[in-house]
């Protein structure tokens, strides 16, 4: 098991954006992470990745326990995340912010070796003609593959992506999945998604959780998430939502 | 999904490895525009060009310190000036009571600013935006009360320096142009310094707090650590000419050593320059120490230099926040390799 989360809460003041959120996760699947708006999706992403600490329950990395450990630590452990609202480094190239990913990550890489690396990265999510250029001038669906980018040149065990589609127009989304899938095939990193497009969620993962407001609803292949009511009713708020996931 | 099986063709890359041959250009500009001020008192053969090249070196010395904290990590120190002032006191009082040589005295002043930066970055590095300015700024009161009040360092009198002790260094006169020269070479020192944090990977960590600290620790930057040596760095030149400045001034007071408004000279030397460049504090404070040469001499402005200093920050920040070097690069990109 590369990752186990066992009994995960966060509460924030009175809120209780997770409850008791358990699961395993083993090397190599891509786990896809679904749930209505306000779900404690990106909540739980923080919990792992230790921008919050949970208010309860453990977070096991590579089978120690990571719980409450500073975001740092976690990226060298072999944890790397893109953000749902994109934070590129502004006044940096494009080819600057891939090799902070390279030079601060799991592999600690100097800058030579760091630059090469964000070379080879930039090419692979095919950002390669912008290297030179300012982060911040970048369009939306530039900047998401520019968070992929540098997650990746950290070389990461365990990728957290949340929402990388969002915002992308139909042609950005099937080149994006298309590098999610390589990315588990090629680098052969574990990987967890977020995402709220439901085709293409179901299309690439193996295995589907769900959260509704804070609590695991339903775990399973994408088929079994498909047909469980308990989704079905959790989306029924968002009747679109229901009906694709329905057509599926 | 059909679209998915396009897959992209191989393309070829054309990258200029800038990261990895290091752009020595912009250093030597640099420094060569250094040496020409070192050497311009010869030229004219002036005791007064000394004393204003003296006075410009000095700044650049104080500006590319603070560039590393504030242009490099993006954190505004308004009190910088304590470590001036310390750095000063300690060499001072080791110099003029204990008996100690310039050279110890410097480098003991040096430590002794890194020193405070180190403990002080622990605790105020926490802080924020406005929240660390603020700190830095009570930390420098703070300092300036505390030695008002310690009598080992003469309190609110201070101390002075016996006349001898220049004799060691060949008489007054002969001392003058030795401790000319010595701020020429550290001012050499810091700027080359400054070159190379900004182009190492540990100054890249530093620029990656500027843009998103949060953001830079997700990615493994770790942030209170860069962030402290950041500050050391910055520290150490300003205790070392401080104890130079003051052995020329031949004594020392709490005000002087401490005076607010140097620190916000500095920032806007900085500003003005080019924040984040390694050149732009250079033309900064040569620009700045040309305006406010012009206005001490004109008897309308000699006494409001310091609102002056206060506008002229204001109208940077509105319209060139790059300052003149980062307005520079942005106009004339090819002149990015050249202008660092
Ligand atoms: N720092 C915070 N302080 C207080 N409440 C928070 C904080 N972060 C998240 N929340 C709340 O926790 C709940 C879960 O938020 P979260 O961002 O995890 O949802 P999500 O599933 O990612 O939703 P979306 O699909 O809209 O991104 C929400 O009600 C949100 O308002
Ligand atoms: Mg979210």
């Amino acid at each position: 098991m590369i990752l186990q989360v066992e009994g995960v809460g966060k509460q924030f003041g009175g809120l209780q954006a997770l409850l008791d959120v358990t699961f395993d996760l083993p090397a190599g699947q891509i786990l896809g992470l679904i749930g209505p708006n306000g779900a404690g999706k990106t909540t739980l992403f923080n919990c792992i990745n230790g921008v919050y600490a949970p208010s309860a329950g453990r977070v096991i990395f590579r089978g120690e326990d990571v719980t409450a450990s500073k975001t740092y630590d976690m990226a060298h452990r072999g944890l790397a995340r893109t953000h749902q609202i994109v934070r590129p480094l502004n006044e940096l190239t494009v080819r600057e912010n891939v090799t902070v990913g390279a030079c601060f990550g799991r592999e600690g890489h100097t800058l030579g070796k760091a630059s090469q690396i964000a070379d080879e990265v930039l090419a692979f999510v095919e950002l390669s003609d912008r290297h030179d250029q300012l982060a911040g001038s970048l369009n939306v669906g530039q900047k998401k593959r520019l968070e992929m980018a540098r997650a990746l040149a950290a070389q990461p065990y365990l990728l957290l992506l949340d929402e990388v589609l969002a915002g992308l127009n139909p042609s950005e989304i099937s080149r994006m999945v298309d590098i999610v899938k390589r990315i588990r095939d090629e680098r052969s990193v574990t990987i967890i998604m977020i995402e709220h497009v439901m085709h293409a969620v179901m299309n690439v993962s193996d295995r589907i959780i769900v959260l509704d407001y804070g609590e695991q609803i339903a775990e399973g292949s994408p088929e079994e998430v498909a047909n469980n009511p308990k989704v079905i009713e959790a989306y029924l708020g968002d009747p679109e939502l229901a009906e694709q996931l329905l057509n599926e | 999904m059909s679209e998915n099986k396009v897959a992209a063709p191989a393309k070829k890359l054309r990258f200029m490895p800038q990261l990895a041959g290091r752009p020595y250009l912009g250093l030597s500009l640099t420094l060569a525009v250094i040496v020409i001020m070192i050497l311009w008192p010869l030229v004219t053969g002036k005791d007064i060009t000394r004393e204003t090249v003296f006075t410009i070196l000095l700044s650049v010395t104080l500006a590319s310190s603070l560039n590393i904290l504030l242009g490099y990590t993006g954190y505004v120190s308004f009190g910088h000036v304590v470590f001036f002032g310390l750095g000063g006191y300690v060499g001072f009082y080791l110099l003029a009571i204990q008996g100690w040589s310039l050279w110890m005295a410097m480098l003991a002043g040096g430590l002794s600013s890194a020193l405070l930066a180190y403990l002080l970055g622990r605790a105020i590095l926490r802080l924020r935006g406005a929240y660390f300015a603020l700190a830095t700024i009570g930390i420098n009161e703070a300092m300036r009360a505390f030695i008002n009040n310690f009598k080992p360092f003469g309190g609110p009198i201070g101390m002075t320096l016996n006349f001898q002790v220049y004799r060691d260094y060949g008489g007054a006169s002969q001392a003058l142009w030795m401790v000319f020269y010595t701020m020429g070479a550290l001012t050499l020192l810091a700027v080359t310094v400054s070159f190379f944090v900004r182009t190492s990977k540990f100054g890249l960590g530093l620029l990656a707090i500027r843009e998103d600290e949060d953001a830079a620790e997700v990615m493994g930057v770790v942030a209170p650590k860069a962030k402290t040596w950041a500050y050391v760095l910055s520290a150490i030149f300003p205790g070392i000419i401080g104890v130079l400045f003051f052995f020329k001034n031949g004594s020392i007071e709490p005000a002087p050593a401490f005076r607010l408004h140097f620190s916000i000279e500095t920032i806007v030397m900085v500003m003005l320059g080019g924040q984040g460049t390694v050149l732009g504090p250079v033309v900064g404070s040569g620009l700045y120490q040309g305006i406010r040469g012009y206005l001490l001499t004109s008897a309308i402005f000699k006494n409001i230099q310091l609102a002056v200093a206060g506008g002229l920050l204001l109208l940077i920040v509105l319209f060139v926040p790059d300052g003149v070097i980062g307005w520079l690069r942005h106009r004339f990109p090819f002149l990015r390799r050249v202008l660092q």
